[in-house]
């Protein structure tokens, strides 16, 4: 895919989001918005995968660490084929398969059940071992929050891959700055982000992780990256692409009424389009 | 019983994985710098390359069994009971239980039989912490043999199994031809008419031996091993109290939701019967060799015997 499909395709999937909150009435729609490129990327891009055999055990492995921005790695997978769109809109619904946080037990291609933020690196490092004790060359990438690397499990993880040389993990950090009691550096600061991987054994990178070039460079560069696991930071927009919600706290974990819903679809709508023109 | 062998189920623990290693390649160990403690350092002998350490953070390897899992291998997670199912309660539930993962936690060093070093380190809640998880499997084998066979069938069974092992050497007594382990299926190990002690763990042979002492006085127990605390096997527990209509739980853990607390649910639902629930009385332990121990609170035959008879009068 090229990067106008790529940014074609994550309108797409920021739609879902939207649409999927909304019918919800709950959910996280800022950092689900904030790591669509993200999401899109790995989907439609980097990962090796196969929407039709989601079990396959020569696939790549993603974790969403920060479990609660399930809508964006829900829209990423709808949209790449492992189950219906219109399903979206039962996001969260008594009896849906779409739970408020990833499981894999009951959805097509999430490989990991997580929520419980820090935990979900932990697993992401059982898969990258377990790639190397079998032998295989699958890759398994992990996406934590920025507030989420608060909690120190992730640093007991982080010890873990790097002196085990994971260089089959690649750690996304989702760094758009913002947590539900406000800036990370106001709550409790994790940063300098960057230099707490470097001094885990991680080869890092830093980039704008809402823009495509700057991601696939940096996704090539972790493949590339060979005795040592990979940290991206990806510097993002909380809330990016709806105009209101944009770097604004408050939609970390709200629902859009029908009036912002409607502001929000048509903020999409006129990004789509733009893009068509191009 | 001096004259009796005695193992802990630790070390049985460490030799059935070595005899299950042998023959299953997917099998690994994992540890948090106790291997030494919790027995699989002859894992780690004999299958260095399938032993993985950790080092000190049991919440990570919780979480690393679990992505091992998902990837084909039976991961034993191995560290103290307290850590096991204390610490890392919430990645038990969250990576292991809620995705109903193929990890088996074996966890060493359980209750007050840990010994010198005291409170801290003498876990008994994890009997109640980890039958609360849906679909997790909680054995506590009562010896050497059993222990050895619990470990197999944890193996062979697919989904989450908490093991629970202990530090204290303890008497051999399932060491009969006719032995065999099936998860969820206790064992009746002495006929009796007047009351049933239901006992789990080390406390099995303690019973025994207090059944040998009540005999004495004329008061006939049935002796009932609950190695497997959940699924419990419901079926002989209800037999059994119609059977004698006095039941006393024995276990070395709280009388909080452990197995007094499993058989009183299944009793108070199925068949009411007066039981009386013989634990550690929701207090924490102390430091002190575990013979002593066990004497103090109660748990050794004499403290059954005592008990017992007191209730019958």
């Amino acid at each position: 895919m090229d990067k106008l499909e790529l940014q074609k395709t994550a309108v797409e999937v920021r739609k879902g989001i939207v649409e999927g909150v909304h019918a919800a009435k709950a959910g996280h729609p800022g950092g689900s918005l904030s790591a669509a490129d993200i999401f899109t990327y790995l989907y439609f891009e980097e990962m090796n995968i196969d929407p039709k055999n989601p079990k396959d055990p020569d696939r790549d492995r993603f974790v969403l660490s920060k479990g609660h921005t399930a809508p964006g790695l829900y829209s990423a997978l709808a949209h790449r084929g492992y189950f219906p769109v219109e399903d979206l809109l039962t996001l969260r619904h008594t009896g849906s398969y779409l739970q408020g946080h990833p499981d894999m037990k009951h959805i097509p291609g999430v490989d990991m059940s997580s929520g419980s933020l820090g935990q979900g690196l932990s697993a992401a490092c059982g898969m990258a071992l377990g790639a190397k004790q079998s032998k295989k060359d699958f890759r398994v990438y992990a996406l934590c929050g920025d507030g989420e690397i608060q909690e120190g499990q992730i640093w007991e993880a982080a010890m873990f891959a790097g002196f085990r040389k994971l260089d089959n993990l690649c750690v996304i950090v989702d760094n758009n700055n913002l947590q539900i009691d406000g800036p990370i550096d106001e709550v409790c600061s994790p940063y300098p982000i960057d230099k707490k991987f470097e001094a885990f054994n991680f080869h890092v990178i830093n980039i704008d992780g809402n823009d495509f070039d700057q991601i696939k460079a940096a996704f090539d560069e972790a493949k590339a990256t060979k005795g040592m696991p990979t940290a991206i930071i990806a510097h993002t927009v909380k809330g990016k692409g709806v105009s209101f919600m944009e770097n604004n706290v408050g939609w970390h974990g709200k629902a859009p009424n029908d009036e912002e819903f409607a502001v929000a679809m048509e903020d999409l709508r006129k990004a789509g389009e733009a893009l068509c023109q191009k | 019983m001096s004259e009796v062998k005695k193992i802990a189920t630790r070390d049985s623990y460490g030799n059935a994985l070595v005899e299950l290693g042998k023959e299953h390649e997917n099998l690994l160990v994992l540890d948090a710098d106790l291997a030494a403690a919790t027995k699989t350092g002859v894992f780690k002998k004999e299958f260095p390359e399938r032993h993985i350490d950790c080092g000190i953070a049991e919440a990570n390897m919780t979480g690393i069994a679990a992505g091992l899992s998902t990837t084909g291998f039976v991961p034993f997670v191995s560290t103290f009971a307290m850590f096991a199912a204390g610490r890392s309660f919430e990645q038990v539930r969250n990576s292991i239980g809620y995705p109903h993962l193929n990890v088996k936690i074996g966890a060493t060093h359980a209750g007050i039989s840990v010994g010198e070093d005291g409170a801290s380190h003498q876990c008994n809640e994890d009997i109640a912490l980890m039958r609360s998880i849906p679909g997790m499997v909680v054995i506590n084998p009562s010896d050497d043999v059993e222990a050895k066979a619990a470990v197999k069938a944890a193996y062979e069974h697919e989904g989450p199994v908490y093991l629970r092992f202990g530090r204290l050497a303890v008497p051999v007594i399932n060491d009969n031809a006719d032995y065999k382990f099936e998860i969820g299926k206790g064992v009746e190990l002495r006929d009796g008419k007047d009351c049933t002690i239901i006992a789990t763990g080390l406390c099995v042979s303690e019973a025994l031996e207090a059944a040998e002492k009540l005999a004495a006085d004329g008061i006939d127990a049935q002796v009932i091993n609950i190695h497997t605390i959940k699924p419990l096997d419901e079926e002989l527990v209800i037999a059994a109290a119609k059977k004698t209509g006095r039941i006393f739980t024995v276990e070395e853990h709280s009388i909080i939701g452990g197995l007094g607390a499993a058989v009183s649910e299944c009793l108070s639902e199925n068949c009411p019967t007066k039981v009386t629930r013989i634990g550690m009385n929701d207090v924490f332990g102390e430091s002190g060799p575990a013979k002593e121990l066990l004497h103090k609170y109660k748990l050794d035959a004499d403290g059954i015997y005592e008990r017992v008879s007191a209730e019958m009068k």
